[in-house]
């Protein structure tokens, strides 16, 4: 089983601990990981952004680099999305006869979103980890929408040792961030991230966990900014750790 | 005077303020979480819920598909039944043919049905310069209307006002308009109820005209058909003398049994009923049973445009039922009148922007407003997918590209000040597209750790005033595993 990790350029550039927590996990289940180096952006931003012409040269790319791999893993279920939803899309209006549609199909099948790879092709939901805090998790839009996680993240958090999990309040409701969308409508965005971080706070978890750092940069921003002590951190990073420092 | 919608801000700015009102926000959010939830409840009773909402979507999309015929024979069967059907290209064209026709009447005043289409078209505003009195009979429509506001949902137009506005509105406002509110009104909803309903029995009984929307029309019998909860529609249906609908062409529906399907859908996901109390059905005129003459007009002001966009016509199945609204994080917090339209909401945002067209300023922000949560897409009973719809006209928007505007097919140029971000865009495409300028980039920012100011400047700003930055790495997820892992396992394309 050729597997490859697909980190996107947020965690790349800003969580390096997400990808580095994905890596140990992924080992430690006796998973052999990849990192093609070639790999970039989704283009999420740009795509959400209406600029679809330069987004398809990043979805050629993204065939190109994740060619013959049986699986792409990436912890982002936004990104994972991209691939799904988006990609079909961009490449059915590419105009060159349907070959990147084709190389688009082979690949956006085998995407996976880290916690769709753990309980659908590995089958473990208990991966061994230690984590012995408060854990407010987030379903974030894409994880819970657009991939359809359903219970995969709240299956996987159950079996962690030590670890107490909170449902926030309006759990499934959109955090605000939405890419561009949080600098475009700063306000609504605000007030958004304002009601989820209050709901965060009153489950009294010392930890919000979620599937996207993006929803986390933006919930953490908020929370830190008003002074709470909730931290954010990626998923991965509690199913890695085994001393309950996180990853 | 009734008040437009011209020259409304663009949505940021609107919404900003709208966020910015207590009040407002409180009355929103108790209102929608309460119709939400009632919504959930209902639709979870039916098991085939998923099954009536393909169907649902199947039918408008063939009937779409074949507009053209449905539309010639509703007409046919229309005039067959005794009405007269007329045909609006636009919504001046429309309120042209109301006016007139309420002329030849002789009567100097109407009583209205609450419809989105005459929102619409500004229906009301065009009768007044007439010298014609329009008078809503929806319980909030009649609040709209008394505080000369606009409406800020499609079925609870007055969503944003709460039990004591009302009752001040009341109280202040309804004698200018009729019968004034009963002395010593309080805020009870049962006591607001009586009084709207002293003060419209007084206009039932006097009108001569009607004018109603519709929420379907059958093309194989020519019936039209008006849902609704308070009865003033069936009122409005029966007594006058004339009835005047105006009525969106997407309203169509092949065949009388296509209705099963919608009546099954509309009332779970509007008000949360299983059935809604009343549904008035008339098919042209009847001798000495309800109006005694008929007039259908058909509007098409830019829905032909939009059902030429093979990603934008899905919008024409929308039935109204406001569910999205209901669940929208971004409605709820922006309220209606930010979206600049009779149609707020996550639909106002894809569908104003196809009526109108992409050239000003309001109509580009409004497939920006949203987050793109998709939890209207979830709940919509026609399936319309909202996002993709929304990504589709934010490339319309900042990329231009083919269109059709007031049926002339035409290449649309990218608005105006979308150029720098344009090049931007292509900028950090590029970037993207080059791994290698990607690392040096990250490096730079590594490198310049310790300068980064806590609040960003420029365009920055808008994230860095309510949310702190998340910390800088020392090193790039790729620069930990060249160091760690060598270059391993890069494959299929070049660094
Ligand atoms: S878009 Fe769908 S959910 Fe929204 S009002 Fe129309 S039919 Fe209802």
């Amino acid at each position: 089983m050729r597997v490859a990790l697909f980190v996107t350029c947020v965690n790349d550039t800003l969580y390096p601990a997400t990808g580095r927590a994905v890596v140990t996990l992924l080992e430690r289940l006796g998973v052999r990981v990849e990192f093609p180096a070639a790999q970039s952006c989704c283009g999420q931003p740009l795509f959400n952004s209406g600029h679809r012409r330069p987004t398809e040269p990043l979805v050629r790319r993204y065939t190109e680099v994740f060619a013959g791999y049986d699986h792409v893993v990436t912890p982002s279920a936004s990104c994972a999305a991209m691939v799904r939803e988006q990609y079909p899309r961009i490449a059915a209006r590419a105009g060159d006869g349907g070959a990147l549609a084709a190389a688009v199909a082979e690949v956006a099948a085998r995407t996976r979103e880290l916690t769709e790879f753990l309980v659908d092709v590995l089958g473990v939901t208990d991966v061994g980890a230690r984590f012995p805090r408060t854990v407010a998790y987030h379903p974030t839009c894409h994880g819970l929408r657009a991939l359809g996680l359903g219970d995969r993240p709240r299956r996987l958090l159950e079996q962690v040792d030590g670890l107490r999990l909170r449902e926030p309040a309006g759990a499934q409701e959109c955090c605000g961030f939405g890419g561009t969308f949080a600098v475009k409508n700063a306000a609504v965005s605000a007030a958004m991230g304002t009601d989820k971080a209050r709901a965060l706070v009153a489950t009294g978890a010392d930890v919000v966990c979620a599937v996207d750092n993006s929803c986390l940069a933006h919930l953490g921003g908020i929370l830190a900014r008003r002074g709470s002590r909730v931290r954010p951190l990626h998923l991965a990073e509690i199913l890695a750790s085994r001393d309950g420092s996180g990853a | 005077m009734s008040r437009t919608y011209v020259g409304m801000p663009a949505f940021p700015r609107a919404a900003a303020r709208a966020v910015d009102d207590a009040v407002l926000r409180a009355n929103l959010r108790r209102a929608t979480h309460t119709i939400r939830d009632r919504r959930a409840a209902a639709v979870a009773e039916l098991a085939d819920w998923a099954q009536l909402r393909t169907a649902a979507a199947a039918i408008k999309d063939r009937t779409l598909r074949h507009l053209d015929h449905y539309l010639l024979r509703l007409e046919e069967n229309v005039t067959r039944a005794g009405g007269t059907v007329h045909w609006a290209a636009d919504a001046d064209e429309a309120n042209r043919i109301v006016t007139r026709l309420v002329r030849d009447t002789g009567e100097r005043e109407v009583v209205k049905v609450k419809s989105m289409t005459t929102q619409e078209t500004g229906l009301n505003a065009a009768l007044e310069e007439a010298g014609i009195r329009a008078y809503e009979t929806d319980l909030a429509e009649l609040v709209v209307q008394l505080g000369d506001d606009l409406p800020s949902h499609l079925l609870v137009p007055a969503i944003h006002r709460n039990r004591a506005e009302i009752r001040e509105l009341f109280r202040d406002r309804m004698g200018a308009w009729g019968r004034p509110a009963p002395e010593g009104l309080t805020d009870r909803p049962a006591e607001l109820a009586e009084a709207a309903r002293l003060h419209l029995r007084e206009k039932f009984l006097r009108a001569k005209v009607a004018v109603s929307g519709a929420n379907f029309m059958v093309a194989e019998t020519g019936t039209l058909v008006v849902v609704e909860s308070e009865g003033n529609g069936r009122m409005c249906l029966t007594l006058p003398e004339t009835l005047i609908s105006v009525v969106g062409i997407e309203k169509t529906v092949p065949a009388w049994r296509d209705l099963e399907v919608f009546l099954q859908l509309l009332p779970r996901s509007s008000t949360a009923e299983r059935m809604n109390p009343y549904t008035t059905m008339w098919t042209g005129t009847t001798d000495g049973d309800g109006p005694s003459a008929f007039h259908l007009v058909l509007l098409d002001n830019g829905r032909s445009d939009a059902l030429a966009d093979v990603t934008g016509r899905q919008t024409l199945r929308c039935i109204r039922c406001s569910a999205c609204l209901n669940v929208c994080p971004v409605y709820e917090r922006a309220g209606g009148h930010a979206y600049g339209s009779p149609y707020p909401g996550p639909i106002g945002a894809v569908l104003t922007p196809q009526l109108r067209g992409t050239a000003s300023p309001l109509e580009q922000s409004l497939p920006f407003a949203s987050s793109l949560c998709g939890a209207c897409y979830e709940v919509c009973p026609v399936a319309i997918d909202i996002p993709e719809v929304l990504l589709h006209l934010r490339e319309r928007v900042v990329e231009g590209g083919e269109a059709t505007v007031r049926g002339v097919r035409t290449v649309v140029r990218p608005a105006r000040r979308r150029a720098l971000e344009g090049a931007a865009a292509r900028a950090a495409g590029l970037v993207l597209d080059h791994p290698a300028a990607l690392r040096r980039a990250q490096r730079l920012l590594y490198r310049t750790r310790g300068l980064h100011p806590r609040r960003l400047p420029g365009p920055g700003r808008a994230w860095s005033a309510a949310r702190d930055l998340p910390p800088v790495p020392e090193e790039s997820f790729r620069d930990w595993w060249a160091r760690t892992r060598g270059d391993g396992a890069g494959r299929g394309g070049t660094a």
